[in-house]
């Protein structure tokens, strides 16, 4: 019995731990989620001022003050302290303009617009959300790819993000925070990451029957990877042309890694600038899926 | 347009899931539970009963009681997609994908929200005040007893078509705010989203009626003697609650008119194309939806106010404060809206303006909390049930308060949003906030509207089950959303190391509905042994406030003589009085008694904007037709009615009176 109930917490344990390395907000791998990660211990740390004592003193008081215990004073009319409830304004008040100083610092140093410092140029990557999957368009590359995005590393990152299906999220959390992908909208994040590794990006928004498999992989490696990369993507014999992309933008599922050349011109802009003005260089009207052809059905 | 169209619009025989038994499996259920009520109530002869008692009622109390069964019967309804989400979280990693394919999974999360905010708090909420809020200030009724009544119909005919979706049709499959363009006709093209758009319009006119009458009623129907500043602090919890209901409510009703609009004329106001926007709609959800958690908390922090000092025996502690910090948490909830979508990519001013008015709140929270620990510092406190949710609250809720500050900083925010951490968060707030003042509310009040009072060791049972349960379901949960795990995933990769983590809240699930199975046990026990747990006195917890003063049950009319007040905690002070002075031996002379008379007409009303609703989701111009005009018809024809009001005589209030305490 007792060993039976040994393994069952060992497992359980072993379990948690395994958990606990996979944890990644506190295992940041970017500049951006470094910050946040910092900022977040910051804030858990000045609100704990306040909740420690909270969850002490209302234990501490229910077990003296407890209606069986008669040695303890009783005052029936005794309900008001201005010096008490002043202090309860107060302390409240200092801690919340320090975070409040914090948050305003943070808002502008972290904004998502912010581009970040290096001594490096940034590469630009234009994100767009589809049903359901991620396309990257890298337009100074000329190359795109979907559910796959290589970075090099400490290089900043600009990503440009939009939508053409519902609302996304695009977020990779070890390198840092989200931003709407929304149609018709141009969305911007900025982000670096400090350390080679593949890292988990998903969409973090609903969108749909197929956004559970909306993840993708972000591999970060040195220059020389990236540029291999963008060499490989420029020899993939599927171009991303307006046609193509109009079929890739169809409604699809747990879409695999795929590599296009030839990014068609202005790609990016013409996806959004079709929700302004439909018809707009010939991407057609705004996507419909209620008018068209799922290409893999959901059943 | 040919005559099937015409009567039956979009509705065939197809919208009925043969193909699904897990729904079938509900809607027999469900048919076979109204069925047996249905049975009994024809078997006991009791339709008379039921329509002249309860259907047609514009008592308070009764209306009260309807709105609280309606909240616990979706409380059930709303728990059960609970369990239905954890286990397939539990279970669907790498190849599996679990036992709901994500076109069900996405309507079973959808309605989970809708049912327990909408159907569960609300009229939990509304149920609490209807009960209370009348014995509290002296009054015999609300200001508007038929529309009281309209409003409760009404939010039972919304509850009633988001369980019909379930038989008929689909219910909407886009979350429970319905976020366009996903919930555009272009995305969601079935009647989904119809049933919530006409769920929540038509219960949602019911709430701001309800916020308008209970508004009336504390600002005019207070007994002589009673200022807004001898106000017991539960009344004015819910007048701060009913400001917002009034300011809010509208909002709703508007975003989800306009969303009806794009969806059945293409206009275009949330579209992604054509000049719309998307996030007008975001934007405008949050304004009501914002106020909307402070409409439902407000009202749990007055429980909360009234129990701590009723069973520390000593008066609130800082009532000016506290009434103060209520009203600095009503001003605020306004202005904070943007804090659910700082991701939208708004610039940093703006998000930092919404960060800190939002971390604000923090402020008037925090000093209502130390005002309840020292309610009870230097005080008697007995831990009685609605004692223990108040205790089991406070460090619940410190912990959600924290959570919920983290995400006020734009900067975590961007990390955790969308995540299970919020999820867990909010749940930690609604269940430990809300759903337990709630729950103690109702312990606390019980006797006073059944005359009997609930069993004590099932409702110790059933607190330990719920809090338990909600640390192993939602801690699990805070974890997860740092693992990176987002909300609304219908399966995962194995190697997110997720699954543990789910198993314990799934663990946690069960724990809760343990609880749940007590809290239902509770009832019927407490009802089999209503003689021994008689209230008696009237007063079974040493109360302080005007709603002790009278018997329990409560007499329909409330009070036989209009209570004059000159403190706050008005009876207490008239017990201490009483014992210092001894009672008073005065032969009472009762007087006749205006009263309401009962109406059919909420009723009916509610049941064509039930035909109306039913027309609208499914094009059916008939039925449209039919329920429009029933209610307009119906309208009119109450305002020809002049004998809405009757005298109880004298002699038959004295009647009363002398039974209860003889």
């Amino acid at each position: 019995m007792i060993t039976k109930t040994r393994v069952a917490l060992l497992l359980f344990f072993s379990l948690l731990l395994s958990g606990c390395e996979k944890v990644v907000m506190l295992d940041p791998k970017g500049i951006v989620a470094l910050a946040q990660k910092h900022l977040l211990f910051d804030a858990v740390f000045l609100m704990l001022l306040i909740v420690i004592p909270v969850i002490i003193l209302s234990f501490l008081i229910v077990t003296r003050f407890r209606a069986g215990n008669l040695r303890a004073n009783y005052a029936p009319e005794w309900s008001h302290s201005t010096l008490l409830e002043s202090i309860w304004w107060a302390v409240p008040c200092v801690i919340i303009a320090i975070l409040a100083t914090i948050t305003w610092i943070t808002c502008h140093t972290l904004d998502p617009h912010r581009p970040l410092k290096s001594d490096a140029q940034p590469i630009n990557v234009q994100v767009v959300a589809l049903d359901w999957k991620w396309l990257f368009i890298y337009p100074d590359e000329g190359v795109a790819s979907v559910n796959f995005l290589q970075i090099p590393v400490n290089v900043p990152v600009k990503f440009r993000i939009t939508a053409d299906a519902p609302m996304n999220s695009f977020q990779i959390p070890q390198l840092g925070g989200q931003i709407y992908a929304m149609p018709g909208m141009d969305t911007e994040l900025n982000l670096m990451a400090s350390a080679p590794g593949d890292y988990r990006g998903m969409s973090a928004n609903f969108s749909g029957n197929g956004f559970s498999g909306m993840s993708f992989i972000a591999r970060a490696g040195s220059e020389e990877e990236f540029k291999a990369w963008v060499q490989k993507a420029k020899q993939s014999n599927t171009p991303l042309t307006i046609s193509t992309y109009k079929t890739l933008a169809k409604p699809s599922e747990n879409n695999k890694p795929q590599a296009f050349s030839k990014v068609a011109s202005n790609l990016f802009r013409k996806i959004i600038m079709k929700y302004m003005e439909p018809n707009y260089e010939d991407l057609g009207e705004p996507s419909d899926p209620s008018k068209s052809t799922t290409i893999v059905t959901t059943e | 347009m040919t005559l099937e169209k015409f009567i039956f619009g979009n509705l065939n025989w197809d919208v009925i899931p043969f193909h699904m038994p897990i729904v079938m499996g509900a809607s027999i259920f469900m048919a076979i539970a109204a069925l047996s009520v249905i049975g009994a109530i024809t078997y006991f002869k009791k339709w008379t009963y039921l329509w002249k008692e309860w259907l047609t009622t514009v008592d308070h109390k009764k209306i009260g009681i309807m709105y609280i069964i309606l909240a616990l019967v979706m409380l059930l309804r709303g728990f059960t997609d609970a369990v239905m989400m954890r286990s397939q979280q539990a279970i669907a990693v790498g190849n599996s994908l679990g036992y709901l394919p994500p076109e069900h999974y996405n309507q079973v999360f959808s309605a989970h929200g809708t049912i327990m905010i909408f159907f569960m708090a609300m009229p939990f909420m509304f149920g609490l005040l209807n009960l209370t809020v009348p014995l509290q200030i002296g009054a015999r009724d609300v200001a508007f007893p038929y529309l009281n009544s309209l409003s409760l119909w009404l939010t039972v005919v919304g509850a009633a078509l988001v369980n019909l979706s379930l038989v008929v049709g689909q219910f909407s499959a886009t979350g429970w705010l319905a976020y366009p363009p996903l919930s555009e006709f272009a995305y969601s093209p079935n009647e989904g989203v119809d049933y919530y758009i006409w769920a929540l319009q038509i219960s949602g006119i019911g709430s701001l009626l309800s916020g308008i009458n209970f508004a009336t009623t504390i600002l005019k129907m207070r007994c002589p003697g009673m200022t807004m500043m001898k106000m017991p602090i539960f009344t004015w919890a819910a007048f701060a609650s009913m400001i917002l209901v009034i300011l809010a409510f509208p909002i709703l009703t508007v975003t989800l008119g306009m969303l009806f609009l794009d969806r059945y004329f293409d206009m275009h106001f949330f579209s992604s194309s054509f000049g719309g926007n998307p996030m007008m709609y975001v934007n405008l959800i949050w304004a009501w939806g914002h106020p909307e958690v402070y409409i439902l908390i407000l009202p749990a922090f007055g429980v909360f106010s009234e129990v701590v000092a009723t069973f520390s025996k000593k008066p609130l502690f800082g009532y000016p404060s506290m009434v103060w910090a209520l009203m600095v948490i009503t001003f605020l909830s306004f202005i904070v809206w943007l804090h659910h979508f700082f991701t939208m990519g708004a610039g940093a001013n703006v998000n930092a303006f919404f960060g800190i008015a939002t971390m604000i709140i923090a402020v008037p929270t925090g000093v209502k909390i130390f005002n309840w620990l020292f309610t009870m510092y230097r005080g008697r406190v007995t831990l009685s049930v609605p004692m223990l949710w108040t205790i089991g609250f406070i460090s619940t809720f410190a912990i959600g308060g924290m959570t919920g500050v983290l995400m006020s900083v734009p900067a975590i925010d961007f990390q955790v949003h969308n995540s299970v951490f919020l999820v867990a968060h909010f749940h930690n707030v609604i269940i430990g906030g809300v759903a337990f003042g709630y729950f103690a509310g109702l312990t606390y009040w019980f006797p006073k509207i059944f005359g009997f009072k609930l069993d004590e060791k099932l409702g110790k049972k059933a607190f330990w089950c719920w809090i338990v349960g909600f640390y192993l379901a939602f801690i699990p949960l805070y974890i997860l959303g740092l693992m990176g795990m987002t909300r609304r995933l219908n399966h995962y990769p194995a190697e997110t190391g997720w699954q543990p983590f789910l198993l314990v809240a799934a663990l946690g699930t069960a724990v809760i509905a343990v609880g749940v199975v007590f809290q239902l046990a509770q009832f019927v026990v407490s009802f089999k042994n209503r003689k021994a747990l008689r209230d008696v006195t009237g007063d079974p917890w040493d109360g302080r406030t005007l709603e002790w003063s009278i018997p329990s049950p409560a007499p329909f009319y409330n009070f036989a003589f209009t209570p004059e007040v000159t403190t706050k905690d008005a009876h207490w002070e008239e017990k201490e009085r009483r014992k210092a002075e001894g009672p008073v031996l005065l032969k009472p002379i009762y007087q006749d008694i205006h009263m309401p008379k009962n109406t059919a007409t909420g009723f009916i009303i509610a049941m064509f904007s039930a035909v109306f609703g039913f027309g609208m989701i499914w094009h059916s111009p008939l039925a449209i037709a039919v329920g429009l005009g029933g209610m307009v018809i119906t309208l009119i024809a109450r305002s020809f009615n002049f004998h809405t009001d009757y005298y109880v005589k004298a002699a038959e209030v004295e009647r009363i009176e002398n039974e209860r305490f003889s």
